[in-house]
């Protein structure tokens, strides 16, 4: 499902499960994410900050339709309830990571559809290999609207009104060169490998910074009035500062 | 101080103090900025300019926190009151000059940090020296968060959501062509002089437009509703050609 682990002062979330595995976002991960968050804050300290990469060819393809059907009893109405209740759950995994207090980095080595991408873009940066993968918002092709935080996270982190169209009305798959440009991720690297090299450095960067945590995610969240505001989430005003 | 000097049909705010001076911002060079912004108001008439300049290597350096430090008899708690009071007091300039009856340009020749990047901003027109001095929000690296009204300035000035997040939420440390590039200045310059010559050009250019000042700061106030909301001001409708 996934793991956690700090080198240094990085943590790293590893969605786990090498080759074809979708990393699909069904309850159970859902929750083991959450968990790892959770774990992840209570462990924050000035100068930390969080990685999340995935092991083989998907970052993540989104929530699991396929356990919804499973899991229905063969009622269609049923498999929607399902979707609509890990679209409930996800939200608190997005206001975990909008929350979070450190510096949060997604490093994209497959590809990333829907759910899956909304995942990395919740992080602070996003940076994806070149060579393979490609981003992509499934929904209007499978035939359903977004839910009001996915559309408020791709507003609130793309300023291109053409860019915003062309990912979620015209469902474009986007390899990371063309990303960049459209303003979807930070960089994009060579390989698999030099996109995870590049979050670290990218990661050791900011550490080294030795930023005050809650400080930090209270920014964070006065930077993104929309998003928070559909995650019922405020930004309150500290001084930490020893003038 | 601040000087304030007419020449043609352009103000001149200068902040003076030669050298190392940080122009900061406490409350006697708020008053007596605000002071030279009701006197240039009063005076406006079609066809006039604002160019706010400073001295020295520093355009301002921020609130002036060793005043409130000196100023505090050793508390800290009241250290951060009186940063508090200087918060509320520069309100005024942000509104001043959002409100003002004409085009404002900052011509910024040196350093410009945390509120004295704000005050820079607050102009509809910010050039900039390359060869020289850096844009940076300390306020992450310090360990505080934005009054409301500085995020509200950023984030309606500045369309990239990266940059925003570059500045506000990585404390990055921008030169001129970089700050063009991130959309955070409209333009830079060679040296001091020429930025300087570059405002005052740019000032002759549209004091010859002749704009009743008027409508001119009521368009101005509609572009930048984020920021009057914060700020408790209204733009109203207004019509004074002669149809």
């Amino acid at each position: 499902m996934c793991t956690l682990e700090k080198r240094g002062s990085i943590f790293f979330l590893t969605l786990t499960g090498d080759g074809a595995d979708e990393h699909r976002l069904n309850p159970t991960l859902i929750a083991s994410i959450r968990s790892a968050l959770s774990k992840v804050k209570s462990q924050s300290t000035r100068g930390t900050a969080l990685i999340t990469v995935a092991e083989g060819k998907f970052f993540s393809n989104g929530f699991d339709l396929a356990w919804a059907k499973s899991s229905s009893g063969g009622s269609p109405s049923e498999a929607i309830n399902l979707l609509r209740h890990m679209v409930t759950l996800f939200k608190d995994v997005v206001s975990d990571l909008i929350s979070l207090p450190m510096p949060t980095i997604a490093a994209v080595t497959g590809h990333a559809a829907a759910a899956g991408l909304l995942l990395a873009m919740s992080h602070d940066y996003v940076l994806m290999r070149r060579d393979r993968g490609v981003l992509y918002m499934s929904e209007v092709d499978m035939g359903m609207t977004f839910p009001d935080y996915f559309t408020a996270v791709v507003r609130s982190k793309v300023s291109k009104p053409d860019a915003v169209r062309d990912v979620l009305l015209r469902g474009m798959k986007v390899r990371a060169d063309e990303a960049v440009v459209k303003g979807l991720i930070d960089s994009a690297h060579d390989n698999g490998e030099k996109a995870v090299e590049a979050a670290v450095r990218l990661g050791e960067e900011l550490t080294k910074r030795k930023w005050d945590g809650e400080v930090y995610a209270e920014i964070r969240k006065a930077l993104y009035p929309e998003i928070i505001g559909v995650l019922g989430l405020t930004a309150k005003p500290i001084v930490k500062a020893r003038i």
